[in-house]
């Protein structure tokens, strides 16, 4: 099967907008005959079931956690980037679309990158318009910083609660519409299965997370919106319940996988403290902006970070990449810390952090305000004490979440991080329209490969995320169900829905029957080492090898030994998972096998045999320059399609951020 | 800061479902890390159920980072337990001592029924949200975001008001199991901006009649949501509403 990614013709500034005036549209009476179904509520699902719904469609959406509002869009920290040029330092849509592409490593393709940048100046437009409280300056403009990865200041945000406000928004755009009767909305119930009939999506068989019992929903068409993979690590900065779930079932019934080992390590997190640790929780990048990253200049340091005075700390990033210092994108920063520990520069009791520091940003800050309030000749601890304050503003939820976290003081003691799972530029293969391989089955947001190619910069998640379902989708959407407005609803008791529903239940009771000796969180933890240690941060042919044996190993007593309690028909969050962790079980597989093959280091996908004289990650364009898109052939068994990169615009060049 | 591990007597709320009667259950858990958040605390003693064979306590949780507003623990008598503006999983058992008892229920309102064992039911916050809560703007009819400037302050405080993380607390919190801080944190986050402007009055009365709608009890000052709510939502935002409230009703404009 050759891939069509159905890029239009035509010069990059035109696709979209010829695209948009060319394509076939819906009449607003067949809308209303035409079911379509929402799979996630995050930034992409809430926003899509929400727009869908004002233009007339009916709509069901799905979550699985207690309400839409919950979804893990909602702890998107720093911001969102929008081409706005508001700050007058030279961006525009251009720029935001080149910086994306090479963020990415020459991964991503042009044309819907392109129009992930013209779109997201609406964005911020439309969350303005819905009340998204973002920050703003004294003269009632809005406010900007900036990210990793780029020179302008382009990001918006809302103190480090970005993605809850935008999630909110779109939430409440979503409630609306369940108010006026276009979206229905089925909260606690998690999709097990899409329903695929005369080879087009045509529904879902989900499951009553209260309950238990197994549902059968119609739609003309079905959207998966449902997030990352990242929890394939168990130790990410995901939620608990972010899983890869929905994209893996569509991946079996025919979705292509692409890009799987594209992972996003990011480099500001807690570091792990125990072997109790469930999760890990990200510190903004925005905290670059201000702070400084160090490590002591001496190895195996154990004095304090405040008795080491300045010349004794090396402050690598500012080092090895003076043009972009501490805002170098994630994928560098994290290796770069990686490279300072295992050298034995670490610190903190694993010796596994680097500090990130905060003390010069408050001087200077509370020079600034000294300034301000006509006292320039203020004691230091004074400018201190005002220093703090503006930090407090900028970045208060921060500090007190690390405080809260650590017993640790940020504003008088430095941050410890260390690099952690956060993200997957992987996901379901689309086209430009968003559809996957299978007609009718679309996903948005992370749940696709699209946007980032194999390192995403800061930022651009929460932008991709609406980009996908207020702006994109609406069209194309429209121009394939122009062609099924005489479809029918199928009812859903067709062969093809107790054929899916019979498999779903299957795989509960085969589940349930193991009645093994372990837990599902004990296998979870073992394939997350496993992942972690062999297609973590460093990736070489030998640990992949071994980690897909291991993991075929791991899956086999998964399916012997697991220890599932409860019942079927009640409300049984083992069960859940359990689900969930088998999933995991073998898209780790495929993660791994697509990270051999890549035999190239590019962005997030670092292969040790392929890196620069100084560690930089080296690309073999000659070779790789494509996108892989796996099919499902059966257990262990994937068929590799590659897609091929064109370069209309941007030439790529060896990505220096020195 | 000094680590250490404690042996602890949990005291939590067992009920099978909606309709069974719950009560109490006593557990043993041993070697807890003080480095531990509360949630994990309760994954190991979940853990050591399935080891068991029995079944583990149900618990709603997600982002685990203080967002999301899942977890919902009321915590020795306090909805999240005892520190200052923290969610259940942002709670750490540094805050425990060895030997403590601690005594875990599950939100405890009508409007609010149990699912299963911590887990309530809060999906009357969604509806809530759908009377009213919200700009009545389709996507595609914005203008420039700059186009129409909002004064810093105003903006700060509406930020406030929508910091809130719809996890129930206040409700939890009030004897009355009243809805009105949750209520008042969207109204006035709305009402201070002017794109929430246009619908201020029709959004107050629709919002509190879905409230009392829902069976949530009326707000008589006592203040105890915002000392247990997580985000810190001033009371200041239910003295709004009710001056948004009186002036929708007695202007007569609104329609409720």
């Amino acid at each position: 099967m050759a891939l069509n990614s159905k890029i239009p013709a035509g010069p990059i500034d035109s696709k979209w907008k010829t695209y948009k005036s060319t394509c076939k549209l819906v009449n607003p009476a067949n809308k209303r005959q035409l079911e379509i179904i929402v799979v996630g509520t995050g930034l992409a699902g809430a926003s899509a079931a929400a727009s869908l719904g004002e233009m007339g469609y009916k709509v069901k959406a799905f979550c699985f956690q207690d309400s839409p509002r919950r979804a893990h869009s909602i702890a998107a920290q720093g911001g969102i980037n929008a081409a706005k040029n508001y700050q007058n330092d030279g961006d525009s849509t251009y720029r935001l679309f080149y910086d994306t592409i090479k963020g990415g490593d020459y991964r991503a393709r042009e044309g819907n990158v392109h129009r992930l940048a013209e779109v997201s100046a609406n964005i911020i437009d439309q969350c303005v318009a819905q009340g998204v409280p973002f920050a703003r300056e004294y003269g009632g403009l809005l406010s900007n910083r900036s990210f990793g990865g780029t020179q302008v200041q382009r990001t918006f945000y809302a103190a480090g609660q970005t993605g809850q406000q935008l999630l909110i928004g779109a939430y409440q755009a979503l409630e609306r519409q369940v108010a006026l009767g276009t979206v229905t909305m089925y909260s606690r119930h998690e999709m097990l299965d899409v329903v695929v009939i005369d080879g087009k999506a045509r529904g879902i068989i989900a499951r009553n997370l209260v309950t238990g019992e197994l549902e059968r929903h119609f739609g003309h068409a079905v959207l998966l919106c449902t997030g990352g993979y990242g929890n394939v690590f168990y130790l990410s900065t995901n939620a608990m319940g972010s899983n890869v779930t929905a994209a893996w079932k569509a991946h079996r019934k025919g979705a292509f996988f692409g890009n799987p080992c594209f992972t996003q390590i990011h480099p500001t997190c807690i570091p792990v403290s125990g072997d109790h640790q469930s999760k890990l929780t990200l510190m903004s990048e925005s905290l670059r902006n201000d702070g400084r990253i160090w490590v002591p200049k001496k190895q195996g340091d154990n004095r304090k970070p405040t008795d080491i005075p300045e010349e004794e700390r090396d402050y690598y990033l500012e080092r090895r990449y003076p043009a972009f210092g501490n805002l170098v994108p994630r994928d560098v920063a994290s290796r770069a810390a990686k490279e300072r520990c295992d050298a034995g520069y670490g610190v903190g009791s694993s010796k596994m952090a680097v500090y990130l520091d905060f003390a010069s940003a408050i001087e200077r800050y509370g020079r600034v305000e000294a300034n301000k309030q006509g006292k320039p000749n203020l004691d230091k601890a004074s400018i201190i004490a005002l220093g703090k304050d503006v930090v407090k503003e900028k970045y208060g939820n921060l500090f007190d979440m690390y405080a809260k976290i650590t017993g640790e003081n940020p504003y008088e003691v430095p941050m410890r991080i260390y690099p952690a799972v956060h993200y997957t530029m992987g996901g379901l293969w689309v086209d430009y329209e968003l559809m996957t391989t299978v007609p009718n089955l679309y996903a948005l947001g992370e749940a696709n490969f699209s946007d980032h190619g194999a390192n995403r910069l800061g930022a651009s998640a929460l932008m991709q995320g609406l980009a996908d379902g207020y702006f994109v989708i609406p069209y194309t959407l429209g121009n394939n169900l122009a062609d099924d407005i005489r479809t029918k609803a199928i009812p859903t008791d067709h062969p093809a829905f107790i054929a899916a529903e019979k498999e779903v239940s299957d795989r509960i009771n085969r589940l349930m029957n193991i009645k093994g000796k372990e837990s599902v969180e004990s296998f979870h933890k073992r394939l997350g080492k496993i992942m972690w240690d062999k297609c973590g941060m460093g990736r070489n042919a030998k640990g992949l090898q071994e980690a897909i044996k291991e993991i075929q190993e791991l899956r086999k007593e998964f399916w012997s030994n697991v220890r599932i309690p409860g019942d079927i028909n009640e409300f049984n969050p083992e069960l859940d998972k359990a689900g969930r962790v088998a999933d995991f079980l073998e898209l780790g597989e495929l993660m791994c096998i697509d990270a051999l093959q890549r035999n190239e280091s590019c962005g997030g996908h670092f292969r040790e045999e392929s890196q620069t004289e100084d560690g930089e990650a080296l690309r073999d364009d000659a070779n790789f320059m494509y996108v892989a898109a796996w099919e499902f052939k059966g257990e262990s068994n994937f068929e590799l399609h590659k897609e091929p990169l064109n370069y209309e615009v941007v030439h790529p060049s060896a990505r220096s951020y020195k | 800061m000094q680590h250490y591990n404690m042996n602890l007597t949990l005291k939590v709320w067992r009920q099978k479902n909606n309709k069974a009667k719950g009560g109490f259950e006593t557990f043993q858990v041993k070697n807890v890390s003080s480095e531990m958040s509360f949630l994990e605390m309760f994954d190991v003693l979940n853990e050591q159920l399935v080891a068991e064979g029995k079944e583990p306590v149900a618990f709603d949780h997600d982002c685990r980072e203080g967002i999301c507003g899942m977890c919902s623990m009321h915590i020795n008598g306090r909805a999240h337990g005892p520190w200052e503006q923290t969610t259940t999983c942002q709670l750490h058992m540094r805050e425990y001592k060895d030997g403590d008892t601690i005594v875990v229920e599950p939100w405890r309102a009508n409007s609010f029924p149990v699912i299963k064992d911590l887990v309530v039911d809060r999906t009357a916050f969604d509806r809530i949200i759908a009377a009213g809560g919200y700009v009545s703007v389709n996507t595609g009819n914005a203008q420039d975001a700059n186009a129409l400037p909002i004064e810093k302050q105003k903006a700060d405080e509406s930020f406030a008001a929508a910091s809130c993380i719809g996890c129930g607390a206040c409700v939890a919190a009030c004897p009355n199991a009243s809805a009105m801080l949750f209520v008042s944190a969207k109204v006035s986050h709305l009402a201070l901006l002017p794109q929430g402007d246009p619908e201020r009055k029709v959004r107050a009365v629709n919002m509190v009649q879905q409230m009392d709608t829902e069976g949530f009890g009326s707000c008589t000052n006592i203040g105890a949501c915002e000392a247990e709510c997580p985000k810190g939502i001033s009371i200041e935002n239910i003295a709004r509403l009710n001056r948004e409230y009186l002036g929708a009703v007695f202007s007569g404009s609104a329609q409720g």
